[in-house]
């Protein structure tokens, strides 16, 4: 099969009345081809125009000629309307190379939209499974919108009817999905679901193959409606799997049988949690351990086909056992089939097998398993001939990383990195960077590390990577003079990185004091060293480096006049970059007039950033697209917190503002960029963030609240090179049970601009009153139109009650009074809980601060608890609100009681705050 | 699956089949950078990559690649075989297909793909039934050629 061209090709007539128009052979010049073409072009051009009417068999061949002329690669701007004309012919020939045209070369130009939809409706009509098909066909490939509008409830009662043929069902079933995926919201609904999924039990494998695509698709998004697939589905596959491989006859491919059908059975089961019932689960797990069986017997053939189709089989179970994720035994067995492909001779295995290991790592239940194949996974990173395969072993070595192992993986991604491809370079910089800071229980390691990748790929070390070891740094007392000191010496190599020169102007403005004891890294050392990279750096890094300066003059006031020196240059004090001409002017200014105490103040050490997700994480995100990353982070759970143990809130102060070096402001930037998904938990305490993430579509918040009132602005940014259309964001406040007429929360919003280019981002403000106290939060409801296909995206507002709650300082003794008096039954609700995080101090004190509550230090006599007090501001009533916290460490436990004049209130602040630790 | 495509060694596209609503231009870009470096990976590589959000199954017959962009969830090695069934179907009905089959008999490659695979996704994997299906459409190809021109060109091949 296709060997290679052979003679006596002319069999069909297009050949004859095409060859003339392509000639193969390589002698005739591009030229020459086009200006045939044009040739052409023009001859049919004046057919169509012409005054004789032409007959259906020449349109036919002009047709069928532009179509071949499309084809090769031209261009084709006419014909449209003789190509409809064909649909309506009644010889099949004619119809049939209409069809083909519209469906290649379709055109949004809506009258012939509508033109063609009314041949569609006629041979829908037709009763002749022939012409039947063809109009289906036409539907599934063009699916526009126009063509769901007409057909969306045509189609379901053709695929549903008793007398339809079977081929013609087929068509329909997948017509339907086409149009569905197009326009969800025409596809209306309705008694022929459940008559679809009875499709799963017909007698024609075409038919159920056809009909389990489409259910898939239609359960994805209802599935409720199609629950009763479930049993069908593994009844279905349970015949399969155990039917003898000529059982099916011609549907069964090199021995495997309905290899197509199993994979989608195995899909759609994807769609829902493990069987409840028993017995359909019971039978489930049959067919997943006889497909895991099958694996290991010897091949009934020795071709490829065989082999594949059997392993895709496997591969799609394999997803299933890993998306229930609740049977250890079948988890376990899983991976120890992905280690036997690990090693597997065929390539497209062992990329396979590396590939569905990454999510069998994010199993509790086979984390460890997975992990005993470290060593084959770095021997593949080592000795994969192919760059995708090497990509996927980089993959899988981050998702088994743990602390038992990530001395070792981060060592050999660092090693591989030094001759990995430019391709994946940026990303496993980032990959290094955030699992060694995530497992980094020794941060002189850390820093090590970071150093080291900055070293050997300093090109491609991002910002984020770069800003975040300065803020680990700020953070951690203990790694400070370590890192003053790594960095003095690593700044010693002749021709070190730009990164690297900024990495250490920035620890040695902060910290080289650690190290200036030392005579050799004196306060004029240090300074020599970072002014004999200065010239070769870009503005930005001498702007930070000028800096840097300023700062060593409030730490060393013995190079005060060197670097003043430095600061009056005519380089600096006339430098043609008006930055850094200001930077000089400035910090020689500042040099001369403040006095040490003023000096001291504004180039005060920086304070230490506040808690949040890493900026690098957010960047390897958006690199991979959020849900590969997110899956392993949320279900590793391993916090990262720990590393930036600053709880304080208050950003970057003094010494940002005036002493600006780039990196301050833009750490910022990186810091705020932070990517949380979903989890409005996690802006209770919080104002800022991503609230959602998918392939297309990125919401970011900014919020501030003032008593009753607070200002929401939401981004919404295209992910995607193309243009969301009709972009409509309607926030929605939803009533609780209590009261249905009643409004709690009142918004206020304008429509944005209902066209997002590819890319771009736009802003919404919304106004937001608290009329009175409220449990259920308001839902953002984002519809779009996105290359055809209508989304639809609904997600909680993180407006919580916490957010209109406003600190109060009290002393001790007011604390115990109010709370005496606030000692009704109905005024305090108390919750007793496991903690969900990490038991500590500091974060909790944030946590509570983030709350909005005042946080009150020396109120309770166990300094261990925490007490806070604050009033919840609504329009209706001010309600004030004393809280208590209670630790246990060996236990793991938290009590938390609230006090409140209003019940209603104590609940769902108790609620809130219950869920944060 | 988002789109196949057939090209040549040369980068010669040969049949694109487009599963997704997408502007011309977008087409032509994704063909351009899609027959680059599908043509730029050597033979014994695997055959997946990752290509922006989606994965590409592509394999190699004779002068012609066939390539096709499914998404995240979809599995690549049925990919590879619906590839192949392809190959086996058009190969069936030329008896022994080449390149040329395709370009001038652009028509049946393309009737033969749509009763295969329909919005993306497999209408009918028996042989047979497609084939038979695309036979019987000849059949009245040839009945209404006869009647009005007279020309038989596709009677004497039988594809079984």
């Amino acid at each position: 099969m296709l060997a290679g061209s052979r003679p006596g090709v002319g069999k069909a007539a297009t050949s004859r009345r095409l060859a003339p128009l392509c000639s193969p052979s390589p002698g005739k010049s591009k030229e020459a081809e086009i200006k045939r073409i044009n040739k052409e072009l023009a001859n049919i051009r004046s057919k169509f125009k012409g005054d004789k009417a032409l007959d259906g068999y020449s349109k036919k061949k002009y047709v069928c000629k532009l179509l071949f002329i499309f084809l090769l690669g031209h261009d084709i701007d006419f014909g449209h309307m003789e190509a409809v004309n064909l649909l309506s012919s009644n010889r099949y020939t004619e119809k049939q190379i209409g069809y083909l045209f519209i469906s290649v070369l379709v055109n949004s130009n809506s009258e012939l939209i509508r033109l063609i939809n009314n041949a569609i409706k006629n041979d829908l009509a037709s009763r002749n499974p022939t012409f039947m098909g063809l109009a289906l066909h036409c539907i599934a490939n063009v699916g526009s919108r126009e063509m769901a509008e007409a057909f969306a409830g045509e189609v379901p009662k053709i695929l549903v009817a008793g007398d339809t043929m079977d081929s013609v069902k087929q068509s329909a079933a997948l017509c339907l999905l086409r149009l569905y995926r197009t326009s969800p919201d025409l596809v209306p609904m309705g008694d022929w679901t459940s008559r679809v999924v009875h499709l799963l039990n017909d007698q024609h494998l075409g038919v159920v193959t056809a009909a389990t695509s489409l259910i898939t698709t239609l359960a994805q998004k209802n599935p409720e409606e199609f629950k009763t697939s479930v049993s069908l589905a593994v009844s279905r596959l349970s015949r399969i799997v155990t039917s003898a491989s000529t059982d099916l006859q011609d549907y069964t491919y090199y021995f495997v049988p309905a290899p197509w059908l199993s994979v989608k059975l195995l899909r759609l089961l994807q769609c829902y949690p493990p069987p409840e019932d028993p017995a359909v689960r019971g039978r489930l797990t049959e067919c997943l351990e006889t497909i895991l069986n099958k694996a290991q017997e010897p091949p009934k053939s020795k071709k490829v086909q065989h082999s594949n189709a059997k392993n895709a089989v496997l591969f799609e179970a394999i997803s299933l056992i890993i998306h229930h994720d609740s049977e250890p035994n079948l988890l376990v067995r899983a991976c120890n089939q992905l280690g036997q492909f690990l090693q597997h001779r065929e390539t497209n295995l062992r990329y396979l097998a590396l590939e569905s290991m990454c999510t069998l790592a994010s199993s509790e239940f086979s984390h460890e398993a997975v992990k005993t194949h470290i060593d084959t996974v770095i021997n593949a990173l080592k000795t994969e001939r192919d760059v995708s395969v090497r990509q996927r072993a980089v993959d899988l070595l981050y998702a088994m990383c743990d602390r038992s192992n990530a001395q070792q993986i981060v060592a050999e991604m660092l090693s591989y990195l030094e001759t990995a491809d430019y391709s994946i370079r940026e990303e496993i910089v980032l990959k290094v960077a955030i699992l060694a800071e995530k497992y980094a229980v020794d941060y002189a390691w850390y820093v090590d590390t970071i150093l080291n990748l900055i070293r050997i790929a300093g090109d491609y070390v991002s910002e984020e990577v770069w800003y975040r070891v300065i803020q680990i740094v700020i953070n951690r007392d203990d790694v400070q003079g370590y890192a003053a000191k790594t960095v003095f010496e690593a700044l010693q190599a002749p021709a070190c990185h730009e990164n690297l020169v900024k990495v250490g102007g920035y620890i040695l403005g902060e910290f080289g004091n650690l190290i200036a004891g030392d005579p050799r890294s004196s306060p004029l050392v240090q300074f020599n060293l970072l002014h004999s990279k200065f010239h070769l750096c870009s503005v930005p890094t001498r702007a930070l480096l000028l800096s840097t300066y300023i700062k060593f003059v409030n730490l060393f006031p013995e190079v005060k006049p060197t670097i003043q020196d430095v600061l009056r240059g005519d380089s600096q004090l006339r430098n043609a970059d008006v930055e850094l001409q200001q930077r000089a002017v400035e910090y020689l200014r500042l040099s001369t007039v403040a006095s040490t105490d003023i000096l001291a103040t504004v180039l005060e050490e920086m304070p230490p950033f506040p808690e949040r997700e890493s900026s690098i994480l957010a960047k390897l995100k958006k690199k991979k697209g959020p849900s590969t990353v997110t899956d392993l982070e949320d279900t590793k759970r391993e916090r990262s917190v720990d590393v930036n143990g600053g709880p304080e809130p208050a950003p970057a102060s003094a010494s940002a503002a005036v002493g600006p070096s780039p990196a301050v402001p833009a750490c910022c930037d990186g810091l705020g960029n932070n990517l949380l998904l979903f989890c409005s938990l996690m802006f209770v305490c919080k104002n800022n963030g991503v609230l959602f993430e998918n392939q297309l579509l990125q919401i970011g918040l900014k919020s501030e609240f003032r008593q009753n009132l607070g200002r929401m602005f939401i981004f919404y940014g295209n992910k995607t090179s193309t243009q969301f259309l009709n972009f409509t964001p309607t926030p929605v406040p939803r009533c609780g049970l209590d009261s249905l007429t009643r409004t709690h929360l009142n918004l206020q919003t304008k429509p944005v601009d209902p066209t997002v280019d590819g890319g771009a981002q736009v802003q919404q403000v919304v106004n937001i009153e608290c009329v009175s106290d409220f449990t259920e939060a308001p839902v953002l409801n984002i519809q779009f139109r996105y290359g055809g296909t209508f989304q639809n995206v609904s997600v909680q507002l993180p407006i919580t009650l916490n957010k209109f709650f406003q600190p109060t300082e009290m002393s001790s003794q007011d604390f115990f009074q109010r709370w005496k008096q606030l000692s009704n039954p109905q005024q305090e609700v108390q919750n007793i809980f496991k903690a969900k995080h990490p038991m500590d101090t500091e974060i909790t004190k944030a946590k509570i601060i983030g709350f909005g509550s005042a946080l009150l230090e020396e109120v309770d006599p166990n300094p261990a608890n925490f007490v806070g007090a604050g009033i919840i501001h609504t329009k209706t009533s001010q309600t004030g609100c004393l809280l208590r916290l209670e630790p246990n460490l060996q236990a793991q436990m938290y009590r938390l009681t609230l006090r409140t004049s209003k019940e209603t209130v104590s609940q769902r602040l108790c609620e809130l705050l219950s869920q944060q630790f | 699956m988002q789109f196949m495509l057939l090209f040549s060694r040369q980068g010669k596209l040969r049949l694109q089949k487009w599963y997704v609503p997408l502007s011309d231009k977008e087409k032509k870009k994704i063909t351009r950078e899609l027959v680059q470096t599908v043509l730029a990976r050597k033979p014994k590589m695997c055959s997946f990559l990752e290509w922006r959000d989606l994965k590409i199954v592509y394999k190699r017959y004779a002068s012609l690649y066939f390539c096709c962009a499914i998404e995240d969830q979809d599995n690549e090695l049925i990919t590879l075989e619906i590839i192949h069934r392809y190959v086996e179907l058009l190969d069936k009905y030329f008896g022994s297909v080449c390149e040329l089959d395709i370009i001038f008999n652009f028509e049946k490659a393309y009737f033969i793909l749509d009763e295969f695979l329909l919005g993306g996704e497999v209408q009918e994997t028996s042989k047979k039934n497609v084939l038979k299906a695309i036979e019987q459409a000849d059949l009245l190809q040839e009945k209404t050629e006869n009647m009005f021109h007279s020309k038989s060109f596709i009677g004497s091949k039988k594809a079984y």
